[in-house]
């Protein structure tokens, strides 16, 4: 991943690493993916997808939309979750994440050798689990031989329930039927399952899919949740990047749960359980709160049916709360300084309303003319003219979109140069967009690029499976997809001073800054760093 | 023809699996699986033309775009070692650099507006020019692809700007623990200096020039060195006449060469970089890997699926679901067009259980002795392989792109169909012949990239451990290893 990607792409967490390791096949082109060469998709308007988009409610809440494109014979799915770790519980962070990676072990028949036992014995795990759990946490009078003793028990309960494991018999039905891209993520905002498979596996997908939704088992919860804290050692804490992300978030947000990361708390992760990941699923994973999105070669006429037959399965029930905390409005500048044996990083973000503001448009507006191409305005003052960042850019959605977030500004310092360089550098551009009009180029510029960014969008099913999944859940109309080109149509230059002036102010920033740490003692140089 | 032929074995191969899954029992196997439709993936159309220049169209009249990629031979192991990094900016300023009747920078505003891209690229046997556009754009643009190709200027400015990006990110590479992982294990398997592993220095990107980047062009940048692929909504026959008109009168040029490139992997054993700011252990086991055009790929392709290549992997189901030792876990034998892959087994597990996680793997390895990859084993892999089969071939792209690597490393056109094949005819006997032949634990390369106060045992309980230094020389003119900011 790139330095790049890797701030932008910042707190999503996925089921698996497989993108990186999958089979590198016979014709694995490495030289080439790295070029853009667009795949094609169908036409580009509202009109044309009206004619290939089918949209059903199902009676127990569940949105289901099928999008017909018969290019070969195979199909890709989202199934779009509107949970996130924005709706972990207090004390369990994480937990959003955790359940994602739950879904991957299996049903009540898939993954079990006998589920009336394994049943049983789960319960078993979960009632040594708490009795263990308390004497851990206790703060005075903890006895250490009982929580070893506890420990033991729990463990052995744990030993007792794999006997009726099959292991990962749900992801190998899906391998051995073709499927590909089998993964899933989980952001602050929602959670996202995925894969594509060949179309005549499209009924067995349906029942895969369903079931894992209907009737999830926690089997092999403690071993997975040591999998995912393995998966936080990777992507923070062992990162320099990941590092400066969380504690930067955790400081820009001290209200709102964007504060907390996606991928939890350590000690949190050391102490939810499967009842609380299911407990979880069942506040959240309801049909009325999710969108299920299928592109490819199907007949809705034919598919819809078949996707009734099995998720009608699903119960519903009330659609859980959905309050969160609002961020109160800063009123000083917050500063994260990490010492790091890393080379300097500068990130500054500043507080924006959500993407149902009427002013997103405006913030994408700003983000493509600061950062899109070699002419954008923040690669053309730091890299190329001043020379004092390899990379710099702004962009709007950290660490999400859907509740007020941040807009953001990156750069990357050059050999020689400092964190507060760069910090100069971009507010003297901040000050450009509020003094003075964009020119007549850059806006057309920009609109133009809106208009091409969406065709070139529409180019794979999966890609198109992802987009008309989330703006239905996001606006309930796939077509704000298509709209959202329009009101990038509509910006002024007006708006973009107004917006610039209304959002980058000093009191509403918060700076994250990753400085060279001088090398440990002892160890200087050799081998270190 | 060839068509026909695909379709008609992948229809055998789903009949066979529909009988499968019929005879099963619980109900999720009893949902029937009717067989796929029959699918001609559309071939590209194959031009030479008289100067050597190949040349494939792939029509996809579904959106308005056209875009277009040449590949040309000769790559980053081809040029010095003193100049590591040479084809780097190469690849940069060949862009950047613009051409002579226009700046980088005016190519820049003149593309931008058309939401238009010329890129370049380099890679390790190739380097690269594409462009991507709107239809109605496409001569605008293809003017600028076409100039660019043939009159490039490298001006000294952006190659400049170059340097300081390399010179940007020779600073940085050291901090990312995956990072350095990856790099320093294909040193281990290839060779610490070797063409595909070097990397660039401060000293060896300050001693590339203007005319280095100048001759590489006029020395490389033949007509007979290149693969041009286009795809989108274009008609081929106008398409054709154009580019016959753009580069029919180019001259060939001499004959490719391939450079030779001979492999010394570091002796087998541990290798150990502590990074004392890290909570994880980054391990990597390597050895030599093979080509793809071995007899043994297909073996090593359904051994790789079935040992470390994805949930239902050995790897994955005992490393990471049984243990919860890791979060990414995975490996096999590497492979490659025109030079053996690398055979690496990857992981990453807290420091505290290092030497646990190497064992494990070792287990692993011992137990494909013990209990040898089942049959079972192989035909679920196969499923996969061959299941998932369409998806090499699933758009116009896709297939234009494979079309154009068997070009390029003169594979059969129809590789991808003798791949189906091959994975077809693996039998257990053949996966256990690879398995005894490439994989060998006392032949590997174990790097651990680490924080070593925290690990379970030291590494030496193992065995001899070697350290690598990877401190970053300075600059040339400045002193000492430089672990914080050098400014050259």
């Amino acid at each position: 991943m790139g330095k790049r990607d890797q701030l932008q792409a910042a707190n999503v967490q996925s089921v698996s690493e497989l993108h990186i390791r999958r089979r590198s096949a016979p014709f694995g082109i490495t030289t080439l993916c790295v070029i853009c060469l667009m795949a094609a998709a169908a036409a580009q308007d509202i009109a044309s997808f009206e004619k290939r988009i089918t949209l059903k409610k199902l009676d127990n809440g569940l949105t289901v939309l099928i999008c017909e494109r018969p290019e070969a014979p195979v199909f890709s799915f989202y199934t779009h979750v509107d949970a996130g770790s924005v709706q972990d519980p207090l004390d369990k962070t994480g937990l959003a994440h955790m359940f994602e990676h739950m879904a991957f072990k299996g049903t009540d028949t898939i993954g079990t050798k006998d589920y009336a036992a394994e049943k049983a014995a789960l319960e078993k795990v979960e009632q040594a689990y708490a009795a263990y759990l308390r004497e851990r946490d206790k703060p005075i009078t903890r006895d250490q031989n009982k929580i070893k003793q506890l420990e033991a028990t729990w463990q052995d309960a744990v030993k007792q329930a794999n006997q009726y494991v099959i292991p990962n018999q749900f992801t190998e039905i899906i391998e051995r039927n073709g499927g590909e891209d089998l993964n899933a993520s989980t952001n602050y905002d929602e959670t996202n399952y995925f894969y594509s498979l060949p179309t005549n596996r499209f009924e067995l997908w349906a029942y895969l899919e369903s079931s894992r939704f209907l009737h999830p088992v926690m089997r092999e919860f403690y071993k997975e949740r040591n999998v995912v804290i393995e998966e936080r050692r990777m992507r923070t804490d062992s990162n320099p990047i990941g590092r400066l992300l969380e504690q930067f978030t955790t400081a820009a947000f001290q209200a709102s749960q964007y504060h907390r990361p996606t991928i939890g708390w350590m000690s949190d992760l050391n102490s939810f359980s499967a009842t609380d990941a299911e407990n979880f699923f069942h506040e959240y994973y309801i049909p009325s709160n999710m969108v299920l999105t299928v592109v490819g070669d199907v007949k809705a006429s034919e598919a819809m049916p078949i996707i009734e037959k099995y998720f009608a399965r699903i119960p519903s029930h009330e659609k859980p709360d959905e309050r969160i905390t609002n961020e109160p409005p800063q009123n000083s500048e917050r500063r994260v300084v990490l010492q790091e044996m890393a080379q300097p990083v500068y990130l500054e973000g500043y507080h924006r309303p959500d993407y149902l503001s009427p002013d997103d448009a405006v913030y994408d507006g700003i983000a493509n003319l600061l950062s899109e191409g070699r002419t954008s305005r923040l690669y053309r003052a730091l890299v190329r003219d001043k020379k004092i960042a390899s990379d710099a850019a702004g962009f709007t959605g950290l660490p999400g979109n859907k509740y007020p977030h941040l807009f953001a500004f990156y750069a990357f310092c050059m050999p020689g140069h400092k964190p507060e360089e760069m910090a100069t550098a971009i507010h003297e551009e901040i000050d450009k967009l509020k003094t003075q009009d964009i020119s007549d180029d850059e806006l057309k510029m920009i609109k133009t690029r809106a208009k091409a960014n969406l065709i070139r969008s529409l180019g794979s099913n999966s890609g198109l499976a992802f987009e008309l999944g989330i703006n239905q859940a996001r606006y309930d109309d796939w077509r704000e997809l298509f709209r959202q080109v329009d009101r990038i149509d509509k910006i002024s230059k007006a708006d973009i001073r107004r917006v610039a002036n209304k959002t980058f102010t000093d009191n509403n920033r918060t700076v994250g800054i990753i400085e060279t740490a001088p090398p440990p003692s002892g160890q200087p140089t050799k081998g270190g760093e | 023809m060839k068509i026909l032929k695909l379709a008609a074995c992948v229809f055998l191969v789903l009949a066979a699996l529909i009988a499968e899954a019929n005879a099963q029992a619980t109900d999720w196997q009893q949902i029937s699986i009717p067989p796929l439709p029959t699918f001609h993936p559309k071939q590209p159309k194959r031009i030479e033309l008289p100067n050597g220049m190949i040349v494939f169209l792939q029509e996809d009249h579904e959106l308005p775009l056209i875009d277009g990629i040449a590949r040309i031979r000769g790559g980053s192991r081809s040029e010095p070692s003193a100049k590591a990094g040479m084809l780097d900016m190469y690849g940069e300023v060949w862009r950047t650099g613009g051409t002579k009747t226009q700046t980088g920078d005016e190519l820049d505003d003149y593309l931008e507006v058309r939401a238009a891209k010329v890129e370049t690229g380099a890679s390790s046997d190739s380097t690269t020019i594409s462009w991507s556009c709107l239809k109605s754009d496409f001569d605008d643009v293809f003017k600028v692809f076409a100039e660019l190709l043939r009159e490039p200027e490298f001006r000294a400015d952006k190659l400049d700007l170059a340097q300081r990006e390399m010179f940007d990110a020779i600073s940085r590479r050291n901090d990312d623990v995956s990072d350095i992982a990856q790099r320093e294990s294909a040193k281990l398997a290839y060779g610490k200096d070797n063409p595909y592993t070097r990397q660039p220095e401060y000293a060896t990107v300050s001693a590339a020039t203007r005319q280095d980047l100048l001759n590489w062009h006029h020395t490389h940048v033949y007509p007979n060195y290149i693969i041009l692929g286009v795809v989108g909504d274009f008609d081929s026959a106008a398409m054709e006449a154009k580019l016959r008109e753009a580069f029919a009168q180019w001259a060939k040029g001499p004959a490719f060469k391939a450079p030779d490139i001979k492999f010394e992997p570091a002796k087998p054993g541990y290798y150990l970089i502590p990074k004392s700011d890290v909570n994880q252990s980054n391990i990597r086991m390597v050895d030599l890997g093979i080509r793809k055009d071995n007899p043994d790929y297909f073996a090593a392709q359904v051994f790789n699926e079935t040992f470390g290549g994805g949930f239902s992997s050995r790897l994955f189901r005992n490393i990471r679901s049984a243990l919860g030792l890791a979060y990414a876990v995975g490996g096999g034998i590497g492979s490659a067009f025109d030079h053996q892959g690398i055979e690496r087994i990857a992981m990453g597990t807290k420091s505290q259980s290092t030497v646990e996680a190497i064992q494990a793997l070792d287990k692993q390895i011992d137990d494909l002795k013990i209990n040898p990859i089942s049959e079972d084993e192989i035909k679920r892999a196969k499923d996969s392989i061959l299941n998932s089969f369409v998806f090499n071939f699933d758009s116009p792209e896709k297939v234009l792109r494979e079309r154009m690597a068997y070009e390029f490393y003169g594979y059969p056109a129809d590789f991808l169909e003798r791949f189906r094949a091959g994975i077809e005819k693996v039998q257990p006997a053949d996966v256990q012949r690879v398995v005894a032949k490439y994989l060998h634990k006392d032949q590997m390369r174990v790097l651990v990239v680490g924080n070593t106060s925290e690990f379970d045992k030291p590494l030496s309980d193992l065995g001899s451990v070697t350290n690598i230094d990877i401190s970053i020389p300075p600059p040339p003119g400045e002193k000492g290893a430089s672990a914080g900011s050098p400014s050259p």
